[in-house]
């Protein structure tokens, strides 16, 4: 399982820490866990039967005393991608591929919905859940698909549990997700800064160091959030590998989730799972500070609208018309 | 006074730990009924705590339930001791000044349970320390909940600190020196006032919930808890006076009678205006109290509970401003038990509920209770009023033996 070794390369590293007065809170926190190692590690390693000096456990500690992701230089960002990827492979032999790819200078995301062209398939709900890793048990979305009368034009009114075939005759679909909000709420009522707005626009969540408080939850008239009630189940021959530290990786229970664009995708230049999918081709993304792209047409040539426009949230997601 | 002779402040909290452990069979059931509950919420808490926030009836839609109702219910009983404080330290009011100790133990008792209900409802519990100030991340002041940790736990300290001063000095046979503690005395008044409009703002904050999002809530906050917080300590009081040996004198509890029933009126009144907004020309933000009042789409899982405490509100609002024998004990109990309970429903479960019902998306769903919320809730209020025995009783203790010292000196 683990050598004598590397136990004593692990202590005497803790030990470094805690003697190491130099570099102030990270060090003092990093003592706190040497500190804490004996007593808490069996706690945190929940119903583990080895020793409390495991490799497992040394590596969980690590983590629970890790910052927030905004604070970490790139090496701690590595360092926490290393233990990450080696827990999945001690506790459940996974192989799994975290990245912690930045924005891209010069992007800023945004997505635009074809309302007259969608006909609720719903491809894209089952895609988003099956790249994103979203927990199976609790049947948790991030995308919903609304049907709606003709004559109407809010989800509110709308239908998003039906289970015929579709499309409806006198019906439209309209799907909803996070809109990634320019002025988001959630970010504002966050009370641990665990979520923040990206560069190129993307709201995320650090699914370690949000306290599961739900007030981001609370706080988004769009309905965008989900909590993650239990542990998250994902059978493991559905589980997609590619992940991203603010992405898809598999959220410990008692944090939030969100949709991200599909981070792990689309900053290495893929498309949304949903937009990927999507058999009608009514989902447009893309970069709105490039001229020539999709979604600037769109927003050119196209009627389009926004969800509450009123609230000010200002959105990066419109519905549009042909 | 001799300083060397002062007993340790160890002596002091053990002595306090004896009181409350000891005393006649009555009293033994009492505890024993409070360390069963806290021993179950335990166990139900260790259940919640390895499975995850799923075991509750709360879910992405309602995903608030009973612990923040709690919570948002007992911080107004906890800003509510400042109505004793007041008149006792401002308008040196001789009846209150006696009883405001009692009025700083209930206080102190509703902030644990608060502190307590906010820790259950957390889904990572172990991660509470990134919201500490220097260790953790602090999103001040853009996050309303940064301000309500500072002022409730702020809060605290002023309620343990005062009296714990107050009665580390008798119990040494001391006199306390009021230029020490006025200071803090008129800084806590302050700050009742600012937990229960902070408390307010986590909610009215929100556009997001047009039920919560009105500018009434925060002094609506205060109207209620400045009636169901003194009808509680109306509450203790009395049961101090019928079934201790320690004495509490009539005229406070007719006063603190005025004081609830100004505030309740003020709170009904409110409450009227309220009504009159949702339903004199209903919109879709109104759909949140039509599920509360009336139920929406088939679930309808509040709307007994809401009629059931405005009833009890009004009746217990009546009889204690109207009844012939209002004074006696045999009505201003069961008029403030109405009154405490009728808040409790309606301004827990009939305001954080409603307010996440229906989702922004216009789902509706009801929100159940499970077991486990349920005997986690208990077990809160077991140690909410296990820490209030163990406030006031030591507190009672000490201040009858100081006046039987001071007696005997002056004599």
């Amino acid at each position: 399982m683990m050598s004598s070794k590397y136990i004593q390369e692990e202590f005497s590293d803790i030990i470094d820490d805690i003697f190491d007065k130099k570099t102030g809170r990270r060090s003092f926190l990093k003592g706190m866990a040497g500190l804490a190692a004996a007593g808490s590690s069996l706690t945190l390693a929940g119903c583990s039967n080895n020793s409390p000096f495991s490799e497992e456990n040394i590596l969980r500690l690590k983590e629970y005393f890790k910052g927030n992701f905004t604070l970490m230089s790139q090496e701690d960002k590595n360092a926490t991608i290393k233990r990450l990827e080696r827990l999945a492979k001690i506790k459940d032999g996974l192989d799994l591929k975290i990245s912690s790819k930045g924005p891209i200078p010069n992007v800023l995301f945004g997505f635009a919905l074809n309302v007259s062209r969608c006909e609720g398939f719903m491809d894209c709900v089952q895609a988003c859940v099956d790249e994103n890793n979203i927990d199976r048990k609790t049947k948790t979305q991030c995308i919903r698909v609304f049907e709606i009368e003709h004559g109407e034009m809010n989800v509110q009114s709308g239908n998003g549990k039906y289970f015929h075939e579709v499309p409806v005759d006198n019906h439209f679909y309209m799907g909803v997700q996070c809109f990634q909000c320019e002025n988001a709420p959630c970010i504002k009522a966050c009370p641990t800064k665990a979520t923040w707005r990206e560069d190129d626009g993307i709201v995320v969540v650090d699914y370690n160091w949000c306290i599961g408080c739900r007030y981001c939850q609370a706080a988004c008239p769009y309905w965008g959030r989900r909590f993650n009630w239990n542990d998250p189940y994902i059978p493991a021959e559905e589980l997609t590998r590619k992940q991203h530290y603010l992405g898809n990786r598999i959220r410990p229970k008692g944090t939030m989730e969100k949709c991200t664009f599909c981070i792990q995708r689309t900053r290495t230049g893929r498309l949304p799972a949903c937009v990927e999918i999507c058999p009608t081709g009514s989902r447009v993304f893309g970069n709105l500070l490039d001229p020539k792209s999709e979604i600037r047409f769109v927003l050119e040539n196209k009627k389009v609208f926004r969800m509450k426009e009123d609230l000010g949230t200002d959105p990066k997601f419109w519905y549009f018309v042909d | 006074m001799n300083k060397t002779s002062d007993k340790s402040f160890f002596t002091f909290f053990m002595d306090g730990l004896r009181w409350t452990l000891t005393g006649n069979t009555i009293y033994q059931v009492y505890m024993g009924l409070l360390f069963i509950c806290m021993t179950i919420g335990f166990y139900a808490y260790t259940v919640q705590f390895n499975q995850g926030l799923s075991v509750t009836g709360m879910n992405n839609i309602v995903s608030w339930g009973l612990y923040i109702s709690n919570f948002t219910f007992l911080v107004g009983v906890a800003a509510a001791a400042v109505m004793l404080i007041l008149p006792a330290y401002i308008f040196r009011d001789k009846d209150f000044h006696k009883v405001v100790i009692i009025g700083e133990g209930v206080a102190a008792g509703a902030l644990v349970m608060c502190l307590a209900f906010i820790i259950v409802d957390l889904g990572g519990p172990l991660n509470a320390w990134h919201l500490m100030p220097v260790i953790g991340v602090f999103n001040w002041p853009s996050s309303i909940l940064t301000w309500d940790v500072i002022v409730l736990n702020g809060y605290l300290l002023l309620n343990l600190g005062v009296p714990l001063y107050i009665l580390f000095c008798h119990y040494n046979n001391r006199e306390a020196d009021e230029r020490k503690y006025r200071p803090f005395v008129i800084l806590s008044i302050f700050w009742a006032f600012a937990i229960h409009l902070t408390t307010a703002f986590l909610y009215e904050g929100l556009p997001a919930r047009p039920f919560w999002n009105n500018p009434l809530l925060g002094p609506r906050f205060l109207a209620s808890a400045f009636a169901a917080g003194p009808a509680l300590i109306a509450i203790v009081l009395t049961i101090i006076h019928k079934w201790t040996v320690f004495k509490i004198e009539t005229g406070i509890i007719n006063k603190l009678r005025i004081i609830i029933v100004v505030a309740a009126i003020i709170n009904l009144i409110m409450l009227f205006s309220e009504v009159f907004k949702e339903f004199y020309f209903p919109t879709h933000h109104s759909l949140s109290a039509e599920y509360l009042f009336f139920g929406l789409d088939g679930h309808n899982a509040l709307v007994p509970r809401i009629w059931f405490a405005i009833s009890i509100n009004i009746i217990g609002t009546l009889m204690l401003a109207l009844s012939p024998r209002r004074n006696a004990p045999r009505v201003i109990i069961p008029a403030s038990v109405l009154l405490f309970t009728g808040i409790w429903i309606e301004k827990g479960i009939g305001l954080i509920v409603p307010g996440l019902i229906p989702s922004p998306m216009g789902e509706v769903t009801d929100y159940i209770p499970t077991w486990v919320e349920l005997w986690v809730t208990a077990g809160i209020f077991a140690l909410g009023i296990f820490v209030v025995t163990m406030l006031v009783k030591s507190a009672l203790i000490i201040e009858e033996r100081y006046e039987r010292q001071k007696a005997a000196v002056s004599s």
